[in-house]
């Protein structure tokens, strides 16, 4: 169903799986529509939630697909836990292999590390995002709502504006859409951009109001105070005043752009309330979205392993 | 890899001799006796020497490395001066000077006296480097004199770079009456931040924080200044980028005292090497581009690096399986060192010279001896088989530790043997 065993990252994942991906999404999206909003897909599936980095909506987003699917799981935090800098990655997971799991949904302050995990255990591994690197069931379940609110991604226009230097969303955002054929442009200060972009096939433009001009859509990303441990920027307030989505800005424009956040937002920094209230966010259909993309990967990387096991099961019947 | 007392008279039989020294390539045997070397012949052998067949074989001087990290006193554990001397001897090493970042640091005549004397019944002559400020603090200078009096051959706090320029000026100024290196791990600690590998476009894809390459070019640029103002002999050691390159090459041209090195890994890997997370690959300086690499292969063959280091730094499997942020810096080097380094010069430069980075230009770098095949002279005998293409793997690491990228890799060139200190090992 899916060209590879595990979702690491987006960047050169095949689009034709993202579109497959995209549209399991939207099918699952119609059970969450029903009154009972369960199905057996996964049953007797183990699925361990490894979240070594605090996240709730995530972890949450995860717990309710895998509940809305049946698979059992764990949940396992690593920070503030048993988790001690002495115990090797290797160790922690290896305890966790032993347990015999099918799949790990893996958190992690640091890039590499699900990358890392798939070479220490035997169990599908999906990426709930690794540090800085990637974050790619945010990106997909970004496409859901881009395409249910466009028809299609291709040839779309999209500004992500932010730190994209300390942004996961951001990587995976660029190599899903672009894959799928959208346009992205990048807006933020040097100070906030990786000093290379030549890897990404993205434009750069400092003036917010040019990217409003050109984009159909607007991903913004919430500035990442806690991870700068240095000033990339010299005031939030400069940083607002140009870069910020303000209230007074979009009405001077006067245009239907489709708002996007990951969450959570900075109000009053990278985002107006006003703005991520107005009709033209769709960031609460994002957290929807997001329950019933995740639904949809699990199934697509699970459900294979179940017809693959009971065809032997039946082979060995005759 | 069996290790045994040399026979008191040898015949190396039918080699082809490369000397390094007096750069000259020819077919014949080195007779030694008693550990020392008695006579080049191509016949006339005498009756009652022990032969090693050397044929298709080349015998050329021992290999000598100033730069690795043996991790004694205090981290036992990743490697000894013993284990150490077993990898270099594999790795056809009979002479290596070791860093001072042990624990405690090397950075007293009392803790020079403690190498020298641990050393010297081992099989590869060891040459302590001692640190240049106390506690490699980089701070107050170290007691120079007395522990050169000890064996100390130069001065670093490799591993951690001296960033104040002005106890680095007044090491090189007083280092300068002694006539003996200074050696600078040279990246900028504010600019380099806490960058795990090279700020480029992967560092980006990646999500990594970069330490790029202005970090050292900026410091060696310094370094190379203080060494013009002083005098003294600035060694830089594992050059790894282009910029820096361009510097040390304006020096040469103005005939100033300074010498540089780079490591196997540098001459053979690139930052995309990263991608796969392997965490053998994380080293200070950072892996970086295609065109840094072809830049340090160019530099090696217009003479603006001189040597050949491996800069070999032992780490435990635990500490490197760890996430790729908190994995330690360094990989060993000693024992893949001619395999790697002959696969990527061969089609860029003749195997003389290939073996003088090697050999005679890092012990001009120190002042050792580097007239090995005059008669009375020390045996320090490598024997290779350039030809022999081989897979490296576990098998051929004498290390404690076994953080090599090098596992998995075919390379090109092998040491069949080498004769140091009144031991030997030699497979036929
Ligand atoms: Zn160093």
């Amino acid at each position: 169903m899916l060209s590879n065993r595990h979702l690491l990252g987006l960047k050169n994942y095949p689009s034709q799986d993202i579109q497959t991906i995209i549209d399991t999404a939207f099918q699952f999206k119609e059970v969450l529509d029903r009154p009972i909003k369960k199905v057996p897909s996964l049953q007797g599936q183990t699925i361990v939630n490894l979240f070594f980095e605090n996240s709730t909506r995530t972890r949450i987003s995860f717990e309710l697909a895998q509940k809305r699917l049946s698979a059992d799981m764990v949940n396992f935090s690593g920070s503030g836990s048993s988790l001690k800098k002495g115990e090797s990655l290797k160790d922690t997971v290896q305890n966790l292999a032993a347990m015999k799991i099918d799949a790990v949904i893996m958190r992690h302050s640091v890039p590499g590390t699900p990358v890392q995990l798939t070479k220490f255990i035997d169990a599908v591994v999906i990426n709930a995002g690794d540090g800085t690197h990637e974050h790619p069931t945010q990106a997909i379940l970004d496409m859901v709502s881009l395409q249910e609110k466009f028809g299609s991604l291709k040839g779309l226009k999209i500004g992500i504006v932010g730190d994209m230097l300390h942004s996961r969303v951001a990587r995976s955002n660029i190599f899903g859409l672009t894959t799928m054929g959208a346009h992205v442009k990048l807006c933020a200060p040097p100070t906030l951009l990786p000093s290379d972009l030549g890897g990404f096939p993205v434009n750069i433009s400092y003036s917010l109001d040019e990217i409003i001009d050109w984009a159909d859509s607007l991903i913004i990303l919430r500035l990442q105070l806690e991870r700068m441990g240095q000033t990339l920027i010299p005031s939030v307030r400069e940083y607002r005043s140009f870069f910020g989505v303000t209230s007074e800005r979009m009405k001077k424009h006067g245009k239907p752009l489709v708002i996007m956040h990951p969450g959570p937002m900075n109000r009053g920094i990278e985002i107006d309330s006003d703005v991520a209230d107005s009709n033209q966010a769709i960031i609460l259909n994002q957290v929807l979205n997001g329950v019933a993309s995740r639904m949809a990967i699990l199934y697509l990387l699970l459900s294979k392993k179940n017809s693959e096991e009971s065809d032997r099961d039946e082979q060995k019947l005759k | 890899m069996i290790l045994k007392k040399q026979p008191s008279s040898i015949l190396l039989k039918d080699g082809l001799i490369l000397d390094p020294y007096v750069k000259k390539t020819y077919k014949g045997s080195i007779l030694l006796k008693n550990g020392k070397i008695d006579k080049i012949l191509k016949q006339d052998y005498p009756q009652d020497a022990t032969v090693f067949d050397c044929k298709d074989k080349v015998i050329t001087h021992g290999f000598c490395d100033v730069h690795v990290h043996f991790r004694e006193p205090g981290r036992e554990d990743k490697e000894t001066l013993e284990t150490g001397c077993n990898a270099a001897l594999s790795g056809g090493f009979t002479r290596v000077c070791v860093m001072p970042n042990t624990d405690p640091p090397l950075d007293s005549p009392e803790s020079i006296r403690f190498i020298i004397e641990k050393s010297k019944n081992l099989p590869v002559h060891v040459h302590p480097i001692g640190a240049i400020t106390k506690s490699q603090e980089g701070r107050v200078i170290t007691e120079m004199g007395g522990m050169i009096k000890a064996g100390a051959v130069a001065f670093s706090d490799d591993g951690i770079p001296v960033s104040n320029g002005q106890v680095f000026r007044l090491a090189c100024d007083y280092a300068s009456m002694f006539g003996v290196p200074t050696i600078n791990h040279a990246e900028d600690p504010c600019i380099r931040r806490d960058g795990v590998m090279h700020e480029g476009t992967v560092s980006a894809e990646l999500g990594f924080t970069g330490n790029p390459d202005i970090a050292e070019s900026s410091m060696i640029n310094r370094d190379l200044e203080i060494s013009q103002l002083t005098g003294v002999h600035l060694h830089v050691p594992h050059v790894s980028a282009l910029k820096s390159i361009e510097h040390i090459r304006k020096r040469l041209e103005l005939n100033q005292n300074i010498t540089a090195e780079v490591t196997p890994h540098h001459l053979y890997f690139n930052h995309e090497s990263i991608r796969s997370f392997d965490t053998s690959f994380k080293v200070a300086p950072p892996l970086r581009t295609e065109k840094d690499r072809l830049g340090l292969i160019k530099a090696l063959k217009e003479g603006i690096i001189s040597c050949i280091a491996t800069d070999h730094a032992p780490h435990t499997i635990e500490e490197k399986e760890a996430d790729f942020n908190e994995a330690p810096f360094g990989m060993i080097g000693l024992e893949s060192c001619f395999g790697s380094v002959y696969k990527v010069l061969k089609n860029e430069m003749n195997l003389l010279e290939i073996i003088k980075l090697l050999t005679v230009n890092p012990r001009k770098v120190m002042s050792f001896e580097t007239d090995l095949f005059k008669k009375g002279v020390e045996a320090e005998i490598t024997i290779l088989d350039p030809n022999r293409e081989w897979i490296f793997g576990l098998d051929y690491i004498k290390s404690k530790s076994r953080n090599s990228p090098f596992i998995g890799e075919s390379l090109l060139g092998m040491v069949n043997g080498c004769f140091s200190k009144g031991n030997y090992f030699f497979l036929s």
